[in-house]
């Protein structure tokens, strides 16, 4: 597992891409991270005031998906792909983007999950190339 | 793995302390979140359990100041010291960037030193890390226990079983009391950040 280096650039490009497609469509946060827990883009909760503890949110995130992908290889999985919670008025869903990354999306019930599911899988390939491509 | 964000000038390290159950990982951790400013650390993350064992991990995320106009935030984490829990404490040391191995004093853990050291080694090398490559440092804990009559043991028994190979600097602490726990600290961070940094040619520090 090689080391990120984050640029200004990149960062405002990612940054970018996930006000576009998750934040402008009524997400409200998300969080791009790497598998070990670090995040590489915080994007949404600013402009919300919303306060989330985002180094936590990202060790726990890195963690579960960690455990769950063990789980997939339990039942003969390579890995899951997609991990979702739902609460009673927030809602959380964890998506993979390359092999080293993890792209948290927070949104309440004003926001589909299917919306969610496919503007996260878009922005995978795009993300993935930005930070590992 | 270390994350370094040009942009913000940080550098973000993750060090994992490790060792069998019951060492005092996390009582290293709930010092050092104790007596550090509640400027320079965060929240401490610890996921409840059930009795005083950690399950999966703890988390202490520290802000340590500035080198070469970067600000250095370290990461602190513990696993789960008991052999059953293999699984969880490799997933742990996933982008681990150093080390400290806290080990029990009582002779009768002796075995567990030396066990959980092995298994370090082989979780590492399922991440395709050498821990002889990386920066480790030692804490032999409880040494308060030394003075009481519960049978210990010395440091240079320590020494012969978990730093031949390694040779890296060791701290006798009691992290009840917060004897040795900053100076592992300061240890541990300095020869991370150096690691990290000499691997990026940012500088040397």
């Amino acid at each position: 597992m090689a080391d990120f280096v984050i640029t200004a650039q990149s960062q405002e490009k990612a940054g970018n891409l996930i006000v576009n497609a998750l934040i402008k469509a009524g997400v409200k946060t998300a969080l791009l991270i790497d598998s070990a827990g670090n995040v590489l883009a915080n994007c949404g909760h600013e402009q919300q005031q919303i306060d989330i503890d985002a180094i936590s949110l990202a060790a726990l995130a890195a963690a579960s998906l960690a455990a769950t992908s063990q789980i997939a290889k339990l039942i003969g999985e390579d890995d899951f792909s997609l991990l979702f919670h739902k609460g009673k008025s927030g809602n959380i869903h964890f998506g993979r983007v390359g092999d080293e990354l993890i792209l948290i999306t927070i949104f309440g019930d004003d926001v589909s999950l299917g919306l969610i599911r496919c503007r996260v899988a878009e922005l995978a390939d795009s993300l993935h190339n930005i930070f590992e491509g | 793995m270390a994350l370094i964000d040009l942009s913000k000038k940080e550098v973000h390290c993750k060090v994992v302390f490790y060792g069998p159950g019951r060492c005092g990982k996390t009582t290293n951790l709930l010092y050092i979140h104790k007596a550090m400013d509640e400027k320079d650390r965060g929240k401490m993350l610890t996921i409840d359990t059930k009795g005083d064992r950690t399950l999966f991990f703890d988390l202490l995320p520290l802000n340590l100041g500035k080198i070469s106009g970067f600000d250095i935030r370290i990461q602190l984490y513990t696993v789960p010291g008991q052999v059953m829990y293999e699984a969880t404490r490799r997933l742990v040391l996933k982008g681990v960037d150093g080390l400290v191995y806290v080990a029990d004093p009582l002779k009768v853990r002796q075995e567990r030193n030396i066990e959980g050291l092995e298994d370090l080694r082989r979780n590492l090398e399922k991440h395709n890390l050498d821990m002889l490559k990386m920066p480790v440092v030692l804490q032999y804990n409880k040494r308060d226990l030394c003075d009481t009559p519960v049978p210990t043991l010395t440091v240079a028994e320590l020494e012969h079983d978990l730093n031949q190979e390694l040779k890296t600097s060791y701290y006798e602490a009691v992290a009840t009391t917060g004897i040795g726990v900053f100076e592992t600290l300061t240890e541990i961070t300095k020869k991370t950040v150096r690691y990290v940094a000499e691997k990026h040619l940012l500088t040397r520090v």
